[in-house]
């Protein structure tokens, strides 16, 4: 796959909670979705995910009673194929607790190309400043109640993806594609330039997905990939069925 | 005054938010700068600490207490405070910044119930709807003040997840306020948090230590030797301790509880949108505290109080279950009064203050009233 760029999806992006459901199914179930999947983004754990839905909140306990940590998850990672884009999702707190100089001396090994860090305003990232150094990205996140001006600073600070969370809510839940949110994403895309687009929160069917690329270089699935898994169902089949109402 | 432009007190403190909520957070700011610094709404709000919520609350000499612990004690009657509890001073002032806001509803997290009590009331004075989101395990042991929460008019949301004690009540307080960051409210109940509600909460709650630097002065004719508060998330005590840290005679001591003690115990790291102490374990996952006072039993810490740790300007102690029942037994059968559990813990501290500078002059914080506990 080519780098991630503005009109060059659309791409599908599958977060999977590391260590759900349990430690040795996520070893296989990684290289499986991330073979479905333009961009992969792996879930660390987190006691307090305040920016989550019930859906991600219980795999988050399922993986930390199975002794899931960023530890293993990089440790884990080094073992597995690569995938081109793959992105670590994490709360600030484990990263502090690894150690961001570590963290940034392991990624490349690990294959690690950046970090989606929902609780780092743009103000602080700094604090993150070694990943930097090393080349790994730190993806920022717009949401609707960004105005311009911090949207233009946010966009400015993407490396190859900007991250548009699609409504004010936590993750899960079902996303209405409706005019506010569409004028959301067109302002959003006068300010990410070369950067590729993607919608995440609330995304799980074709129908979204569609009406979503209009506006969008694609989509982030997550709490859907989660509820698929908890009831046996195959996620590769909606990412599949995602991707073909895609390129409709 | 501290904090800084980015909300740090020295190097804690911030605003480690999801992207959403940063815009509220800027304009909640914005507005309590405005409204603190407007004539018109310190008095307003003075008035009604005055006339509904029962301030200056009064400072009580002890002399039997005193007189068993070997030094002279005052103690500061939070606990007279509408509700029965220092909780009042916060709510009510953010109760009406909420009204300035126009928001159509607040949201309030709470442990052992003070909290929420107090919110559900002021939320009823300013007229605007409320919910209160409080622990499946707080709400067992704090019944009495389940049901005043539900008294006042309060929807109270009952919080399963994480360890259901005050911690996951305010992740979920923040999640709601994260699916509806404008036309939501979060009333935050201490001195934690993203910025600005440390510096919020404790410009609210100062109130305590101004009036009981003047009642000191003018009852006893002197500043206390020392003055003691307990500190969960740390609203009480900073209220208490920060009016007195020009003082260069007066020791200041905040007392911890054991289980929970953040500032003794805790490594740097970010809970709830600040950067300060929290009880996490070698992976950056927070660790459930445990203490009897269901309003000290919080993993976190006020990020002021990391920095006054630091520098010397607050001396930390930290005292167990046993030992404030014991001193909260003493204050029952010797005073009359029957203090909250939380606030039973300075008075421990107090005791052993006595014991290392018998009769010396003391301020202990009573924070609260403790029928709560007697389920």
């Amino acid at each position: 796959m080519n780098a991630l760029r503005a009109g060059g999806g659309p791409y599908v992006a599958a977060y999977l909670p590391a260590g759900f459901p349990s430690r040795p199914a996520f070893l296989d179930l990684l290289p499986a979705v991330a073979a479905c999947a333009d961009v992969v983004e792996v879930g660390v754990p987190f006691t307090d995910p305040m920016a989550d839905g019930l859906t991600i909140q219980r795999a988050s306990r399922v993986a930390l009673a199975g002794g899931t940590t960023l530890v293993w998850i990089v440790e884990a990672l080094q073992g597995l194929p690569a995938h081109p884009a793959l992105y670590l999702m994490t709360y600030l707190n484990p990263v502090l607790a690894f150690g961001p100089e570590r963290l940034a001396a392991k990624a490349g090994r690990a294959g690690v190309r950046g970090l989606v860090v929902p609780d780092l305003p743009l103000e602080e990232v700094d604090l993150l400043r070694p990943l930097a150094d090393a080349g790994v990205e730190l993806v920022p996140l717009v949401a609707p109640t960004t105005s311009d001006a911090r949207l233009r600073r946010l966009c400015a600070s993407a490396a190859s993806f900007v991250y548009a969370i699609t409504r004010p809510a936590t993750t899960g839940g079902t996303v209405a594609v409706d005019a506010g949110l569409r004028s959301f994403l067109d302002r959003v895309r006068a300010a990410s330039g070369a950067h590729a687009l993607l919608a995440g929160f609330g995304v799980r069917t074709p129908e979204q997905a569609a009406a979503l690329c209009a506006h969008a270089d694609g989509v982030v699935v997550g709490s859907a990939l989660v509820e698929d898994l908890e009831v046996g169902r195959d996620p590769r089949t909606r990412l599949r069925a995602l991707r073909e109402a895609m390129r409709g | 005054m501290l904090p800084d432009a980015r909300g740090r007190f020295g190097p804690y403190g911030g605003r480690f938010v999801p992207e959403l909520l940063v815009p509220a957070l800027e304009r909640l700011e914005e507005e309590a700068r405005g409204a603190l610094a407007d004539p018109a709404f310190r008095e307003a709000l003075a008035r009604e600490l005055r006339d509904w919520a029962g301030r200056p609350t009064a400072l009580t000499p002890v002399p039997r207490l005193s007189g068993a612990w070997g030094a002279e004690l005052w103690l500061k009657r939070e606990d007279l405070a509408h509700t029965g509890a220092h909780k009042i001073n916060n709510a009510l002032g953010q109760a009406r910044l909420a009204r300035r806001l126009g928001v159509r509803r607040v949201v309030a997290e709470t442990g052992a119930g003070q909290h929420g009590v107090a919110s559900a009331a002021a939320c009823a004075r300013v007229g605007l709807p409320c919910t209160v989101f409080m622990g499946a395990v707080d709400m067992r042991r704090q019944a009495q003040n389940v049901a005043r929460i539900r008294a006042l008019g309060a929807e109270l949301a009952v919080v399963e997840e994480g360890d259901a004690t005050l911690r996951a009540a305010i992740d979920e307080a923040l999640r709601a306020w994260v699916s509806d960051p404008e036309g939501t409210y979060y009333l935050l109940g201490s001195a934690v948090g993203p910025h600005p509600y440390p510096w919020l909460v404790r410009e609210l709650q100062t109130v305590i230590g101004r009036e009981a630097r003047a009642q000191m002065l003018e009852r006893a004719g002197r500043l206390p030797h020392a003055v003691l508060a307990c500190v969960g998330g740390g609203s009480n005590a900073l209220g208490l301790l920060h009016p007195f840290l020009g003082d260069a005679g007066v020791r200041r001591i905040g007392i911890e509880a054991a289980g929970a003690a953040t500032l003794a115990h805790g490594r740097n790291g970010v809970l709830h949108g600040c950067f300060a102490p929290v009880l996490q374990d070698g992976h950056g996952q927070v660790l459930s505290s445990h203490s009897a006072a269901a309003g000290l039993d919080y993993s976190g810490v006020g990020p002021e109080h990391a920095l006054l740790r630091d520098t010397g300007a607050v001396r930390y102690e930290v005292v167990g279950d046993a030992e404030a029942l014991e001193a909260r037994e003493a204050c029952c059968r010797l005073e009359g009064i029957l203090p909250a559990l939380e606030s039973a813990h300075a008075l421990a501290g107090a005791r052993r203050e006595a014991q290392r500078r018998p009769g010396s002059t003391l301020l202990v914080g009573l924070s609260g009233r403790g029928d709560k506990d007697l389920a």
